[in-house]
């Protein structure tokens, strides 16, 4: 590559999950510098948090730890967690951006020997599974965690008992007074890559999630099945601890409707046939019912939903049930609506109701890019417009990993593409 | 089999709110959600599909369609985003206007009595409302109804619920200009009826 003075050759990504690494890794192995910018303390986002993931059913480590170890080689990728971008300047092939990092209070010399979190008697709750378990106030952020380095609650470090942990790390990694830092970087092209969050499920009020306690979420759900979630990986209700032998999965929990998300989320078909699997694979006696508008098994997935069909203890529901209630004495949701088949109505209770609630672009929350530099369709999810920010994966479309991956690979291309052209 | 669509067309352009029809996905929460669901002999969803299948003679002649309380609970969560209970009404509305509902229809008839009984004098006039509704099968049955309900009648009166006015005398003040809204209303409509 041509050494330039005046311009930077660097890319910024922004977002580290799937699309973010795929973008960042492609970017610098043909030999480009990157700036990968990421909020939470760990990279791999929301995949991260997933049990297993369709149609090949692995566990999420076997596509990021590739990934990760391609970071790790690369010495073109600068990372910063904990970090987000404050603001945006100047045009294609000459940005200023400003990264705010939040402070970590535990630098890089971590070894992650977990001395501190066995001395700290401090428990929070656990935003990688979802405040449904606690951890202690510094952690690792979870399991399989890059990087491999610990993190300390904000408001813990404020504490005496911060500055006492300090003292027990071995290899003097705690700094509780650890401040936000602020940095101006010059890059030449953006590839935006901030994915998504569940939909919140309490807005749908009709189906009294946070009111019924065995009414839980599809996302909940991968890190109740997960052996490093909150019930060490047994399916169980959250009311008493009960085996869920008879569960229901509602699809399309706040898509496809015009008092919340208008579109289809495309991949919670597919999450709610994977999940039934969870839990065939677990109780060899469950049963499992399906309540569905029409089932989606977008591109090449199909043969995934005919797998799944061949279980003969999965019903499949064509209706999308009008309400749940709940039994108050055994705590069994009810679920009520009218199958469409048969002009039925029905109200059946289960042990336990899982949402499949659709994807929301941060792109619309807390993620938005100023209206300068991008256009947005009217769910806020970014059109590319070709202008040396480009965004990826679920800023774009609601997408599994695979049309993620393929959409950041590309991103990396339009972004070299700016470089180039200096 | 090619489908008769002359009668969906119809009712998209002809029935109140009709077009909305052509947006329903068939998702069944309107069915699920009303609370006289398993009454009817068609839920909203089954009475729209039905529309599209051009089964004219089953929809115009239902009850289904006379059944709605106007709770407007389908109407709050269809995910489409129709004004069922609109519709709905527009529906029975429409049966009307082509001749096939039923005349002795109870919704219908009830609809008929409190209609006139406000048209009279402005607002409904209670008593004479009550006497007409007892009498609509048989003077006998309604002196046995009104007997049944005497004390609860006399204690209205007393508290000042129930007004004495048995031949329905009285009239909102303004009456003129209320029959006259009512005019122009109706001309409004017959317009857009012929248009
Ligand atoms: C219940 C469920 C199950 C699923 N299961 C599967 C499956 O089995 N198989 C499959 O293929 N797909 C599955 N998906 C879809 C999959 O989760 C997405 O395809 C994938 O997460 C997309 O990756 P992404 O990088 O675009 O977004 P994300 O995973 O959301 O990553 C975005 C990253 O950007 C970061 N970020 C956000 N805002 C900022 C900011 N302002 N600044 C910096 N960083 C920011 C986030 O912290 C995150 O790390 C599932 C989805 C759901 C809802
Ligand atoms: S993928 Fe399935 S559950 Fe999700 S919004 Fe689309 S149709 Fe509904
Ligand atoms: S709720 Fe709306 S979209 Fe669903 S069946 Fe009823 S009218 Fe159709």
């Amino acid at each position: 590559m041509a050494e330039d003075n005046t311009a930077s050759h660097t890319i910024l990504v922004v977002g580290g999950g799937m699309s973010g690494l795929t973008a960042a890794v492609e970017a610098a192995e043909v030999g480009y510098d990157v700036i990968l910018v990421e909020k939470n303390p760990y990279l791999g986002g929301r995949v991260a948090q997933i049990n297993q993931y369709f149609p090949k059913l692995c566990t999420p480590s076997c596509g990021l730890e590739i990934n990760f170890q391609r970071i790790r080689n690369n010495p073109r990728i600068s990372t910063y967690t904990m970090a987000e971008v404050t603001h945006i300047a100047g045009e294609e092939g000459n940005f200023t951006v400003t990264v705010r990092q939040n402070p970590r209070h535990v630098n890089e010399k971590c070894t992650a020997c977990g001395v501190c979190a066995e001395a700290c008697t401090t428990e929070i709750d656990d935003p990688f599974n979802f405040d449904l378990s606690k951890v202690k106030a510094i952690r690792k952020p979870h399991m399989m965690a890059y990087p491999l380095r610990y993190v300390m609650d904000p408001e813990f470090a404020k504490s005496d008992a911060a500055k006492m942990l300090a003292e027990k790390c071995p290899v003097k990694a705690i700094e509780p007074d650890m401040e936000a830092k602020q940095i101006d970087i010059p890059v030449s092209s953006i590839v935006w890559s901030t994915g998504w969050t569940p939909f919140d499920a309490s807005k749908i009020h009709a189906y009294g999630f946070g009111h019924y306690q065995n009414v839980s979420t599809n996302m909940h759900f991968e890190r109740i099945a997960n052996k490093y979630g909150p019930t060490g990986g047994k399916i169980v209700r959250p009311s008493d601890g009960k085996e869920v032998k008879n569960i229901a999965f509602i699809q399309c929990a706040g898509s496809r409707d015009h008092n919340y998300l208008p579109y289809c989320s495309r991949v919670c078909c597919l999450a709610s046939m994977k999940q039934a699997t969870y839990v065939r694979n677990q109780y060899p006696d469950a049963k499992v019912t399906i309540y569905y508008i029409d089932l989606r098994a977008m591109d090449r997935y199909e043969a995934f939903q005919k797998k799944v069909e061949t279980d003969e203890n999965i019903t499949w529901i064509k209706s999308k049930p009008a309400s749940l209630e709940e039994n108050p004495n055994t705590k069994d949701p009810i679920v009520i609506g009218e199958d469409t088949l048969t002009g039925e109505r029905y109200a059946t209770p289960y042990d336990m109701v899982v949402l499949a609630t659709g994807m929301e672009t941060n792109t619309a929350l807390n993620a938005k890019v100023p209206a300068k530099f991008v256009s947005y369709d009217e769910y806020g999810f970014i059109v590319n417009q070709g202008n040396g920010l480009t965004a990826s994966g679920c800023s774009t479309a609601p997408l599994d990993v695979a049309s993620a991956v393929q959409s950041s690979t590309a991103a990396a291309l339009k972004a070299i593409q700016t470089v180039v052209k200096g | 089999m090619a489908y008769d669509l002359s009668f969906a067309k119809d009712v998209y352009e002809n029935a109140e709110e009709g077009h909305w029809i052509k947006m329903c996905m068939q998702c069944g929460v309107c069915a699920g959600s009303c609370p006289l669901g398993p009454h009817w002999e068609f839920s909203p969803r089954q009475l729209f599909q039905m529309i599209r299948a051009g089964k004219a003679e089953e929809v115009l002649k239902s009850e289904s369609m006379w059944m709605c309380v106007s709770c407007y609970h389908c109407m709050v969560r269809c995910p489409r985003g129709l004004p069922i209970t609109h519709i709905v009404h527009g529906l029975a509305r429409f049966a009307v206007e082509k001749k096939r509902a039923d005349k002795d229809q109870v919704t219908r008839r009830f609809a008929k009595i409190l209609w006139e009984n406000m048209e009279r004098g402005g607002r409904i006039g209670e008593m004479a409302l009550t006497t007409k509704l007892y009498m609509v099968n048989g003077i006998p049955d309604g002196v046995k109804k009104g007997m049944e309900m005497k004390d609860q009648a006399m204690s209205m009166l007393k508290s000042g619920r129930l007004k004495m006015d048995p031949l329905h005398l009285s009239r909102i003040r303004g009456h003129a200009g209320f029959k006259a809204m009512l005019k122009k209303a109706r001309e409004i409509e017959q317009k857009k009826r012929e248009s």
